[in-house]
């Protein structure tokens, strides 16, 4: 691997069904990379949780992550209403999802703090209104 | 425990797998909110629950468990099946409730994970 290994998904706000097709196919990327379990584990579940909160609050969006030798960074992007207060946002249990997604398995307040739990660095940029972008470092 | 014994602890029928009913589980996780699944580290584990929607074989992917239990004598639809089979999953129904399925298991040597925190 040279420098950069990009790979970018747009992810459907409108199907639920095919919420976390992406993160499944980054976990066989990783997989074939010749990643560790852990890695690809912890690479992936952040992804997913982020991936699932861009279809459930925003929307959709896009995702991309760039595998480099000693780092992988994850890059999620929506045009969704945006956070207003992400440290309330960041506390586990805390939601905003409707029942009908809480039915579905999702809506618990355990994503982003996840998130935050399998990666090594996380940033939130949002404007309400706007849109959000998370940054997630997971190093190798 | 081996697949087959909680097979047989839970009168199950298999869905898909059939080839893999020899492998062991380590830990299980009865859930139906599938983060609280995602925070839990425990490898090779069995997902007990009562949803049926594809991201519940994802969520299963992504811990790179072994094994899901759907409870309640609930079927999940023939698409989330195929997911599992793509996956390598073994999958799992019985008509026992999600409380009275863990329970056989736990008592009979089957212990439950932990949440990770790093
Ligand atoms: N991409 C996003 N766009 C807008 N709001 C979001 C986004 N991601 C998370 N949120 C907000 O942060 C809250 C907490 O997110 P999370 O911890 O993943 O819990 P959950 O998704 O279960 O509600 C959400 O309920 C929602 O209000
Ligand atoms: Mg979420």
């Amino acid at each position: 691997m040279s420098e950069r290994v990009n790979f970018h998904f747009e992810i459907d706000g409108e199907n639920f069904t095919s919420a976390g097709e992406a993160s499944v196919r980054i976990k066989k990327h990783l997989r074939d990379m010749g990643f560790s379990p852990d890695t690809i584990r912890r690479v992936s579940v952040a992804m997913y949780e982020g991936e699932i909160n861009m279809v459930i609050h925003a929307n959709g969006g896009s995702a991309d992550v760039d595998v480099y030798v000693d780092r992988i960074e994850i890059t999620l992007a929506d045009k969704g209403p945006g956070i207003s207060n992400i440290e309330l946002a960041m506390q586990e249990g805390y939601s905003t999802a409707p029942d009908n997604i809480r039915s579905l398995g999702f809506g618990a307040g355990m994503g982003l703090p996840n998130m935050k739990r399998y990666t090594d660095n996380m940033k939130i940029e949002s404007e309400v209104g706007k849109g959000t972008t998370i940054y997630m470092t997971v190093n190798v | 425990m081996k697949i087959s014994t909680i097979i047989d602890l839970l009168h199950a029928r298999v869905l898909c797998g059939e080839d893999k009913l020899d492998g062991v589980v380590n830990s299980a996780c009865g859930c139906d909110m599938m983060s609280d699944v995602l925070a839990f580290v425990k490898e090779q584990a069995v997902l007990l629950t009562g949803l049926c929607n594809p991201q519940v074989v994802r969520t299963a992917v992504m811990m790179d468990m072994r094994c899901i239990v759907f409870v309640r004598g609930k079927l999940p639809p023939e698409d989330v099946i195929t997911l599992a089979k793509e996956a390598g999953l073994v999958v799992l129904a019985t008509d026992e409730r999600m409380y009275t399925a863990c329970g056989k298991l736990y008592i009979n040597g089957l212990a439950g994970g932990e949440v990770g925190n790093e």
